[in-house]
C-alpha cells in the first residue's frame, strides 16, 4: 500500500524542549492511523506539522510525492481535512455557513454545495432542520459532526482529527466513535487519528503509532505492541490500561 | 440533556455580517457632512472675557451698519490664539490692548509709544486703530469691606498682610507684566498665590475663599460685587488702551472700524459691561453703544432653539467626523497592534501616550502647526487623537481574545491571511470593537465641549460663556444637552450592537 504522507527525519523544537525528535512515518492510503500516547508526547505536534500551523526546524514532509513547502500548503489545506476537540466551529456563523465556508470561498456552484451538503448530513447523521443553527445552540455530539461535515465538504483525500471525541460524554462519544468508524470505511478515507485513549485506538486503528517523548516509539498491530514490545514503554503504557483491554 | 432553543428557519445572513465595520461607517457619514460656510464676511475675533464679546459685538454692527458682512468668532481664548488666528487670516480683526501688545505680542521689556507699537505691527503685516478712548490696565481688586477694615487702599500696602491669600489668573501669573515682576518690584511677601479662572476667580472672592485677585480696570464685577481698586502707587502696570488690530481689509471696512476710535471712555465701557452681564447678552449691550433710536431696538438675537441647533449640529460634526477618522485609522491599526511584536507595542504605546496628555494642553500645542490653527480641523484632530485608544485597544485585545483553536481551524481550512481576517477575526472581535468604539463617542461627545475654547463651537460655547459671566443657567443651556447627547449617543451604540454583532455571538 502506498504513502499519501510521509515525514522525513523531521524535528521540532520549542526554545529548550524537543517536542518532535527526528521522527519518520508513513501514512498509508486507506486506511485509519491512530497517534497515541501520554500528553506531550508529540502526537499533536505532528498532526500540526503536517498541516503546516507549525513549521518543522528540519526534515521534510511529502505528501503525494511532493515535498509540502509553506508555499505549497495553502492549495494543499483544501484536500486535508482538519478536526479538533468540539469542532472548532467559528462561533458567529451558522452550522451551514461553517461546513460551507470553504467552498464559498473557492466558488463552488451552489446546487453542488446544496446536495453535497444534504450527503454530508446523511452520512453524518445530522438533521438538516439544524443547519440553521448556530454552534452554541447545538450540543457537543451535533457540533462535532457539523466539525466533521466541514472537514469532509470538498472530499480531502487526508482527514486529521486531533482528539475529536475528547470533550464528549461517555454515550454520546460511544455513538459517535461508531458513526465514525462507519463513515471512514463507506470513504475508504485515509486517516489520521490522534487520541490518547487506547480503547479508542483499538477501535479506530488499522494502524497504531505509539509516541513517547516526542519520538515514534513503536508502530503496528495492537497485537504487535501486545505481543512485541519494541521497548518496555510499550508494554508499561498498554498495562496501564489493562483494563479497558480485558473487556 | 439540555435543548438547544430552536430558532427560526434560517437563512445565511454571512454576507450580511461580513461587513459590520464598513455598515458602522456608512451609518457615521451622515453626522460627519460638514457644512460649509457659504459667504465671506469680516471675520471679528474676541478674547473670553465680556469686555472683549462686547467690543467684538460693537465691531460687528459698526461693520454691519456701513453695508459690510461681518460674522463674530466670540471667546475664541487668550492672547497668543487671536493673533495667531488673525496673522493665519482665520480672523480679520479683533480688539486688543497696547500693554498686551508691547508685552505679550512684540515681547518687549520696554515701554513703548504708540508709534513705534504701530511699526512693529507693520512689519506682521497687521495694522492698528487709534485708541477707542478707555484704559482697562491690569489692576489688584480686594473686597471693599475686608479692604477698609484693615485699611489698604495700594498695592504697597498689601506689604503689612502677608497672611492675605491671592487668586490670580493664569495668564496674569505668566505675563511679562504680570505677577512675577509685580511682587518683585513691590516685594509683596504674600506666600499662597493660586491659578484660578478670572469669572471664577470672582465668586472665590466673594465668599472668601481668596483675598486678592487681578482684574481688568473696567470689570463690570468691580461695580456689582461692590470692591476696591487697588492704588498702583508705583506704577508698576503699563497702559491698557484697547485698540482693534485689523488685517487687509476693504477701504469700506477699515472706514468703519476706525469710526469707533476715541469713542469710549472707561464710564461708557464699564457701564457696557455691567449690560452685558446683566442681561446676558453681549449684542444688547454692544447696542446700547449705538445709542437709543441708533439702529435696531435691543433684540435678544438668535432664538434659544436656533441657537441650540446649531450648537448641536456643530458638536455632532466635531464628534462624528473625529470618531470616523477615528475608526478608520484605528481598527487597522489595532489589527497591527494585535500581532504583538514592538509595533504593536509602539502602536498601543502611542495612543496611551496621547491619551494622557490633557485635553487643553493638546488643543494648544496643536493651535501654532500650521495646517490646523484656529480652526473645526484642530477640534477634530485632537478628539480623533483622543478617540483612537479605545478603539485601537480594544481591536487588538478583540482580536487577540480568538481562541488559538479557532484561529488555527481557519488557517487549516485553507482560508487566505485577508478572508480570515474579514470573515472570521473581526466579526468574532466585533463586539470588544464596537465597544471601544462606544466608548470614543462618548468621551468625543464630552471633550468636544473644548472645542469652544479655540472658536471651533459646539455645545462648549454656552458653557464657555457661561464660565465667563459665572452664569449657571447658561452653563447648563451647553452641559444639559452635551450630557444628553452623550446618553443618546450610548443608546444609539446599545442599538447597534444588535444590527452588528453576529447573532451567534449574542445566544
Amino acid at each position: 500500500m502506498s504513502a499519501l504522507v510521509k515525514l522525513i527525519d523531521v524535528i521540532k523544537r520549542y526554545a529548550d524542549v524537543t517536542a518532535l525528535d527526528s521522527t519518520n512515518l508513513s501514512i498509508e492510503r486507506g486506511n485509519t492511523t491512530v497517534l497515541i500516547g501520554p500528553s506531550g508526547c508529540g502526537k499533536s505536534t505532528l498532526l500540526r506539522l503536517i498541516v503546516r500551523l507549525i513549521e518543522p526546524d528540519s526534515g521534510s514532509i511529502e505528501f503525494n510525492d511532493e515535498t509540502i513547502t509553506s508555499d505549497t500548503i495553502a492549495k494543499l489545506r483544501r484536500r486535508i481535512g482538519y478536526v479538533i476537540q468540539e469542532g472548532g466551529l467559528f462561533p458567529h456563523l451558522t452550522a451551514r455557513a461553517n461546513v460551507l465556508l470553504m467552498a464559498r470561498h473557492i466558488g463552488k456552484a451552489q446546487d453542488e454545495m446544496q446536495n453535497r451538503l444534504v450527503e454530508l448530513c446523511d452520512l453524518t447523521r445530522f438533521s438538516v432542520d439544524l443547519l440553521s443553527r448556530y454552534p452554541l445552540e447545538l450540543s457537543g455530539g451535533q457540533r462535532q459532526r457539523v466539525g466533521l461535515m466541514r472537514a469532509l465538504m470538498l472530499s480531502p483525500e487526508l482527514l486529521l482529527l486531533d482528539e475529536p471525541l475528547g470533550a464528549l460524554d461517555p454515550l454520546v462519544r460511544a455513538s459517535l466513535q461508531k458513526d465514525l468508524k462507519g463513515i471512514f470505511a463507506q470513504l475508504r478515507q485515509t486517516v489520521l487519528f490522534v487520541t490518547h485513549d487506547l480503547a479508542e485506538a483499538i477501535y479506530f486503528g488499522d494502524k497504531i503509532v505509539l509516541m513517547n517523548d516526542g519520538r515514534v516509539v513503536q508502530k503496528g498491530s495492537i497485537a504487535d505492541l501486545r505481543e512485541n514490545p519494541s521497548e518496555p514503554f510499550v508494554a508499561e503504557f498498554i498495562n496501564a490500561q489493562r483494563g479497558v483491554l480485558l473487556t | 440533556m439540555k435543548l438547544p432553543r430552536p430558532i427560526g428557519v434560517g437563512r445565511d445572513r454571512r454576507a450580511r455580517r461580513a461587513r459590520p465595520i464598513v455598515l458602522l461607517l456608512l451609518l457615521l457619514i451622515p453626522v460627519a457632512v460638514v457644512v460649509s460656510a457659504s459667504a465671506n464676511p469680516v471675520t471679528i475675533g474676541s478674547k473670553k472675557f465680556t469686555e472683549s464679546y462686547v467690543l467684538g459685538e460693537i465691531a460687528r454692527r459698526a461693520l454691519n451698519d456701513a453695508g459690510i458682512a461681518a460674522e463674530h468668532r466670540q471667546g475664541m481664548g487668550g492672547t497668543i490664539i487671536l493673533w495667531q488666528a488673525l496673522q493665519g487670516g482665520q480672523i480679520d480683526a479683533y480688539p486688543e490692548y497696547t500693554g498686551t501688545i508691547a508685552q505679550e505680542i512684540l515681547k518687549t521689556g520696554q515701554q513703548l509709544s504708540f508709534e513705534d507699537i504701530r511699526d512693529a505691527l507693520a512689519e506682521y503685516g497687521v495694522a492698528i486703530t487709534e485708541p477707542l478712548g478707555f484704559d482697562n490696565t491690569y489692576a489688584l481688586v480686594m473686597r471693599r469691606s475686608e479692604a477698609q477694615r484693615r485699611g489698604i487702599r495700594t498695592i504697597s500696602d498689601l506689604r503689612q498682610h502677608p497672611e492675605l491669600k491671592f487668586g490670580l489668573t493664569h495668564e496674569f501669573l505668566d505675563r511679562q507684566d504680570g505677577w512675577r515682576p509685580l511682587h518683585e518690584r513691590y516685594a509683596l511677601p504674600q506666600q499662597s498665590v493660586i491659578g484660578i479662572d478670572h469669572a471664577l476667580g470672582y465668586s472665590a472672592l466673594a465668599n472668601g475663599s481668596i483675598d486678592v485677585k487681578d482684574a481688568y480696570s473696567t470689570d463690570a464685577k468691580i461695580e456689582e460685587n461692590d470692591l476696591v481698586v487697588l492704588e498702583d502707587d508705583l506704577r508698576f502696570f503699563p497702559k491698557y488702551e484697547a485698540v482693534f488690530l485689523f488685517r487687509s481689509m476693504s477701504p469700506g471696512a477699515i472706514t468703519a472700524l476706525r469710526r469707533l476710535e476715541g469713542t469710549l471712555d472707561e464710564k461708557r465701557m464699564i457701564h457696557l459691561n455691567v449690560e452685558a452681564e446683566r442681561t446676558k447678552n453681549y449684542a444688547f449691550a454692544a447696542n446700547l453703544y449705538f445709542g437709543p433710536g441708533k439702529g435696531s431696538a435691543p433684540s435678544m438675537g438668535e432664538s434659544f432653539p436656533h441657537k441650540l441647533a446649531r450648537w448641536t449640529l456643530r458638536h455632532l460634526e466635531l464628534a462624528g467626523f473625529s470618531l470616523l477618522l477615528a475608526v478608520i485609522i484605528g481598527v487597522p491599526l489595532g489589527i497591527v497592534a494585535s500581532r504583538g511584536g514592538w509595533i504593536g507595542q509602539g502602536i498601543l504605546g502611542f495612543a496611551s501616550v496621547v491619551q494622557t496628555i490633557p485635553s487643553l494642553a493638546l488643543l494648544a500645542l496643536l493651535v501654532p502647526v500650521p495646517f490646523f490653527g484656529i480652526s473645526m480641523r484642530t477640534a477634530i484632530a485632537a478628539l480623533f487623537l483622543y478617540g483612537l485608544l479605545p478603539i485601537v485597544r480594544n481591536t487588538a485585545s478583540g482580536l487577540q481574545d480568538i481562541p488559538r483553536s479557532l484561529r488555527e481551524s481557519a488557517v487549516a481550512l485553507g482560508l487566505g491571511p485577508f478572508t480570515r481576517l474579514r470573515e472570521i477575526y473581526l466579526p468574532m472581535a466585533s463586539r470588544s470593537i464596537l465597544s471601544g468604539i462606544k466608548t470614543s463617542a462618548v468621551i468625543n461627545i464630552g471633550t468636544a465641549t473644548l472645542a469652544a475654547l479655540i472658536g471651533a463651537g459646539g455645545l462648549g460655547e454656552p458653557i464657555l460663556s457661561g464660565l465667563n459671566l459665572n452664569d449657571h443657567a447658561t452653563i447648563l443651556e451647553g452641559a444639559i444637552p452635551a450630557a444628553l447627547l452623550a446618553l443618546l449617543v450610548q443608546w444609539l451604540f446599545d442599538v447597534l450592537d444588535r444590527v452588528l454583532i453576529p447573532k451567534g455571538l449574542r445566544i
